[in-house]
């Protein structure tokens, strides 16, 4: 083989690739910084299951829930499963694995933020593990195109909370993105199934706009320290609420007028017809003082 | 080197032969629309509310704007919310235009109008879109086109231009996925999406305490479909509405709907200015 030759060849190859059409690729890579409008993290109140299709036992769990069970070492990065990459307030930075010899795709990455981990969605077809390997907060993914939508599903993340704190997943649940794209935007469906606390699966979306402007926000692993003494001191002592006994119960009710069936959440809750449930028994409350609450212009999100 | 070039120049010669070969052989008329559609929208949709229930699902307070960036001139309409005024000018469907519509709890009912044209009737306010695809100039929608005043009078729905976009051939060799598995499942076929951008609208409410949206409003949808492994069908509708005079940083949303077996569940109500 003469010296000319590979230059032959690579040369060749540029102009047959050129002479595939021209379309638009479908690459997720990039920083993506979140412009949705959606009120997905957004409760102010400590009771809000409002539109969550929470099983009995979910809702008992999620009104068993004192915030302070945080500060205990074993829980402090539950509130980071994957359905946080929804409802959690940071950008998307994807990536592409590839393959080290091939270096055709072997996966898609996302990188972990602000406590979450990062999410490695295999494209290799490999399988799930057993259902009795060991659980990490951020689960185990696959993917596969379908059409221009990626479909991930994440098996194998430990129990956490889905809403900001506000009701909760087993370590039994599945998570289903759908990443579309179109143009600069990426809109993330969040398909979330558990047959512990869910009655029917809890979707939620996300819209992100590509973004040349990362934040440098650092990445860090969720990393459980000791934070209230008497924790430590007592391993056994949970903070929680009794049936019943949770302190912020009517919260939405006495602010909000919204009838307190509405507010614990339940599958009936998510469909049109619950409206005519609450015609009869809601009073819109009285007007918001000026300044009150959003409408200012500024940055998406910030509320 | 003129060796090289040579060869070169043959391969492009070569490619763009076969190419154009391609392009002539079995020429196909465009299909209509309907026929070409890549996804199947029609049947009956359920609205699922579980983000922005508080102020979907029923009236939220006058000034709760939650959510929403307003500019000030916005904010002072939404301020002056008044639904008796609204009712006594017989404008009580505000907050059904269609950049509120898809939020509205309720069920939608899709059809085919025609080959050009995809019918969405709501339940919610009794209220009816038609995307219409391809070339098909109203005097609406060429007076939208062209910025320009319309010489029909604005709707709630305004008019809606819709396309198709199928899924791209071609994926670059870096995001080819490498070797799958001899037991890993096929591949799925490729779908698409549904874009619709609507202009020549009624100015109307983003929410139904008053969050204002102005005839100049542009709404850009995406529709996009998902069939799950056990039969379900979901859909999602990323919704951008552009008005700069109201929203400055726009408004961006994706509302969620479940397919359903047949239309029993369909509930027909009038607008509504206060539930």
């Amino acid at each position: 083989m003469t010296f000319e030759q590979p230059r032959i060849a690579a040369l060749i190859t540029v102009v047959m690739l050129s002479a595939v059409p021209l379309v638009a690729q479908v690459d997720l890579t990039g920083t993506w910084q979140r412009v949705g409008g959606n009120d997905n993290g957004a409760s102010n109140e400590p009771v809000d299951l409002l539109g969550m299709p929470l099983s009995a036992d979910g809702r008992a769990k999620a009104l068993s829930y004192d915030i302070a069970s945080l500060s205990a070492t074993e829980r402090q990065c539950q509130m980071y499963p994957p359905m946080y990459a929804i409802v959690g307030p940071f950008p998307l930075q994807i990536s592409t694995v590839p393959d080290s010899i091939t270096q055709k795709l072997l996966a898609w990455k996302i990188a972990g933020w602000g406590d979450r981990d990062e999410t490695v969605i295999w494209m290799d077809g490999r399988p799930h593990p057993s259902k009795n390997a060991p659980h990490s907060h951020g689960g185990f993914t696959t993917g596969e195109w379908e059409g221009d939508t990626l479909t991930a599903v994440t098996t194998h993340f430990k129990l956490g909370d889905i809403k900001r704190h506000r009701g909760f997943s087993s370590d039994r649940a599945t998570m289903t993105y759908r990443f579309t794209r179109h143009e600069d935007l990426l809109t993330v469906t969040g398909i979330l199934e558990d047959p512990v606390y869910l009655a029917e699966p809890f979707v939620l979306t996300q819209i992100f706009r590509l973004t040349t402007n990362p934040n440098s926000f650092p990445l860090t692993a969720c990393e459980p320290i000791e934070e209230l003494p008497r924790l430590h001191e007592n391993p056994a002592l949970v903070p929680h609420y009794l049936p019943g006994k949770h302190p912020a119960l009517n919260e939405m009710t006495e602010r909000y007028n919204i009838p307190l069936e509405a507010v614990l959440g339940g599958p009936e809750t998510m469909y049109p017809e619950y409206r005519k449930r609450l015609k009869d028994k809601y009073v819109p409350p009285a007007p918001v003082a000026p300044g009150g609450r959003g409408g200012r212009g500024g940055a998406q999100g910030a509320q | 080197m003129s060796r090289i070039l040579c060869v070169v120049v043959a391969a492009a010669i070569v490619c763009g032969l076969v190419r154009l070969e391609a392009q002539r052989g079995n020429p196909q008329p465009p299909r209509a629309p309907r026929a070409a559609a890549p996804i199947d929208l029609t049947g009956y949709w359920v609205s699922i509310v579980t983000q922005d229930w508080r102020w979907r699902m029923v009236t939220p307070a006058k000034g709760d704007y939650q959510g929403i960036q307003m500019t000030p001139e916005a904010r002072k309409i939404a301020d002056a919310w008044d639904p008796a005024s609204d009712e006594a000018a017989g404008e009580q469907c505000r907050s059904y235009g269609a950049p509120a519509l898809m939020s509205v709890p309720g069920r939608l009912h899709i059809t085919w109008q025609d080959d050009t044209t995809l019918k969405v009737d709501a339940d919610a306010g009794t209220q009816t879109r038609l995307l219409r695809f391809g070339n098909v100039q109203t005097p609406a929608s060429a007076a939208a086109t062209a910025g320009k005043p319309a010489d029909v009078p604005r709707t709630w729905q305004g008019v809606s231009e819709a396309q198709w976009l199928t899924a791209r051939p071609n994926v670059p060799l870096q995001l080819r996925p490498a070797d799958r598995t001899a037991d890993a499942p096929p591949l799925r076929p490729a779908g698409g999406s549904l874009r619709v951008v609507t202009r020549n609208l009624r100015a109307g409410y983003l929410r139904k305490n008053g969050v204002p949206y102005s005839e100049n409003a542009v709404l850009t949808e995406h529709w996009d479909l998902y069939k799950r492994p056990n039969g379900e069908e979901w859909l999602t509708i990323t919704t951008q509405v552009d008005d700069p005079r109201y929203l400055p940083n726009g408004r961006l949303i994706a509302p969620v709907f479940k397919k359903e077996p047949n239309g029993s569940k369909w509930d027909p109500t009038p607008c509504s200015a206060r539930w």
